[in-house]
């Protein structure tokens, strides 16, 4: 469905120094220079996939996202998605995709939503029956209601987000390009964006390309994920199996009857934190059994709690050591 | 192409609705048009006061100018202006990534999304300054002088609207461009006198370099039954070029589009 080939990227940039002196030099003398945005990617992504990029600020996926959607042109490399170049937006390439961005927006800011609907609909040759059972279909999905009549500018950013992905998704795309779909929205407007994508997944089989900075978006929606550190590709694969490279150890929480000195608990594992009577290490999982019996017969425990260590926190050591174990 | 003919009819109607929205401020909106519709009236009585002629045109035939000048700048308002000093902010919002995502092509989209009718009431008020003024000189119109006339003003119409965009496309590079449009009205007004009014050099360059001459006098030419068909000719291939160079520049500056970051 969607093949990227050694894929690259470069941005010509220039650099202007503080003051004066360095904006006229900024005016008159523009020393340009290639920085690499994407450097070398492939991947293949089947259809009806759910796949998540991950990455720092900066590391390039929405410069690879862009790509793959045809707005930005690659310096070197292939992008073919569904058969189609993208960069050459062929009318019958555009039917088939959608681009949403959490951070623009696309409706009429005086209007309601209503009316973006329909000049969507227009544009993409939609009858206006069509267009009414489609919008009634995904409003029904979306939960939304009377919002649809009332002008975009007086709705909250949950809701005016959800009628965004409606307008996006009225001539059923089956590839959705998704960059930070959920950024600012509160935590049950997120959940409901993120229930509405898989569920729209489920029923179209559509292919769900997905950026964002909320773990949580990619741990509910994304069975693999493509991380991209300083532009390159340095782990594409399933989360789960992700978490296990990177943390060959899992978390052991203990809460203690009475205080410990720390030396008591170095020969178990790694101490992550001690703090009065919690204390919390970092077994690998072969050990894993084996301390946790000691631990028990060794001290007197209140509560042993047993978990991996936060998928976030990991990614984070991740993008700065820079490389997977 | 029905379904073009259907985006405008939708795009229109939503920004007129738009327009609707603040009611207030549609007032205020109705009431320095008819401010600037007084302006105009006023700048035309001047020349009537006058006496004095201006290049070979007689005062008659000098109001027909103004009345093509009245029609293309209230054209310029209601359409041009709207919509291209517009480009500008989706090229800076990043906005534009959802317009050239679209299955309709993009310089439509971008020419005709906005619809301003505070340019109606100078279109009406140019159209009737030029046939009634038209009248005085020639008495009756032919169909063949009227079909020249509305083929020399579509001509005047291409070129403005071309050099217009090709200065807006280039925010792709330079993001900022308004000044730029700036000198482009300063150009529209200079063909509110004919042409022969000014300096040899200066017609030269109104005609071939900057066609001014075909915003205005040619189209007034035209009215009067004066306008040479090789003029016209000449227009057409003219602004058939312009058109298809502005095309062309467009998609050349798409390869370069970097679109804004998140």
């Amino acid at each position: 469905m969607i093949v990227v080939d050694q894929l690259s990227k470069y941005y010509r940039v220039a650099n202007k120094q503080p003051g004066f002196k360095g904006t006229l030099k900024h005016f008159f003398d523009r020393k340009t220079y290639d920085v690499p945005a994407v450097t070398d990617i492939s991947f293949k992504i089947s259809p009806g996939e759910v796949v998540g990029f991950l990455g720092a600020n900066g590391a390039g996926k929405t410069t690879l996202l862009k790509m793959m959607c045809g707005l930005i042109h690659p310096s070197t490399g292939l992008v073919d998605v569904g058969g189609f170049s993208p960069q050459r937006r062929q009318t019958a390439f555009l039917k088939e995709i959608t681009l949403v961005m959490g951070q623009k927006q696309q409706l009429i800011w005086d209007l309601p939503p209503m009316d973006s609907l329909y000049v969507n609909a227009a544009v993409y040759g939609l009858s206006d029956h069509e267009a009414k059972v489609r919008i009634n279909e995904l409003a029904e999905m979306l939960e939304l209601g009377e919002e649809l009549t009332r002008p975009v500018r007086k709705l909250s950013l949950g809701q005016r987000m959800k009628s965004e992905i409606l307008a996006s998704l009225l001539h059923k795309p089956s590839v959705l390009f998704l960059d930070e779909p959920t950024l600012g929205l509160d935590v049950n407007a997120q959940a409901r964006v993120r229930s509405f994508l898989s569920e729209y997944n489920k029923r179209t089989g559509a292919t769900i390309l997905l950026t964002s900075h909320y773990m949580a978006d990619i741990t509910a929606l994304c069975p693999r994920v493509i991380c991209i550190h300083k532009g390159k590709l340095f782990y594409d694969g399933d989360l789960d199996s992700l978490a296990n490279s990177l943390s060959p150890s899992r978390e052991v929480k203990v809460e203690l009857k009475k205080p410990c000195a720390s030396e008591q608990f170095e020969k178990y594992g790694e101490i992550q934190d001690l703090n009065d009577r919690f204390v919390c290490l970092l077994v690998s999982r072969d050990k894993l059994t084996a301390v946790v019996s000691n631990l028990l017969t060794d001290f007197d425990i209140i509560d042993l709690e047993i978990s991996d260590p936060p998928i976030d926190q990991l990614i984070g050591e991740l993008f700065i050591k820079g490389e997977v174990n | 192409m029905n379904r073009y003919f259907k985006t405008i009819r939708l795009f229109w109607s939503t920004a007129f609705a738009s327009q609707l929205e603040y009611q207030l401020n549609f007032l205020i909106e109705l009431l320095a048009m008819f401010g600037t519709l007084l302006g105009s009236i006023f700048i035309l009585s001047l020349f009537f006061t006058g006496g004095r002629q201006l290049g070979d045109w007689t005062w008659e035939s000098a109001l027909v100018i103004q009345g093509v000048y009245t029609f293309l700048d209230g054209l310029t308002n209601a359409l041009l202006r709207p919509n291209l000093t517009e480009i500008v902010n989706y090229v800076r919002e990043g906005t534009l990534d959802y317009v050239l995502l679209k299955p309709i092509d993009s310089q439509f989209w971008l020419s005709v999304k906005k619809f301003s009718f505070a340019g109606l009431p100078e279109i009406i008020l140019g159209l009737s300054i030029v046939f009634w003024s038209s009248i005085q000189t020639v008495s009756s119109f032919s169909i063949y002088s009227l079909s020249v006339f509305i083929i020399s003003l579509l001509i005047g119409f291409v070129i403005l609207y071309s050099v217009w965009f090709l200065i807006a496309a280039s925010s792709i590079w330079f993001v900022k461009t308004w000044n730029a449009t700036e000198v482009l009205r300063a150009l529209l007004a200079a063909g509110r006198y004919p042409i022969s009014a000014y300096p040899v050099i200066l017609r030269f360059i109104f005609t071939l370099v900057l066609p001014v001459a075909f915003l205005t006098t040619f189209p007034a030419e035209a009215i009067l039954g004066e306008l040479k068909f090789n003029i016209l000719f000449l227009g057409l291939i003219l602004s058939s070029l312009f058109f298809i160079f502005s095309r062309l520049f467009w998609e050349f500056a798409l390869k370069h589009y970097t679109s804004a970051s998140s």
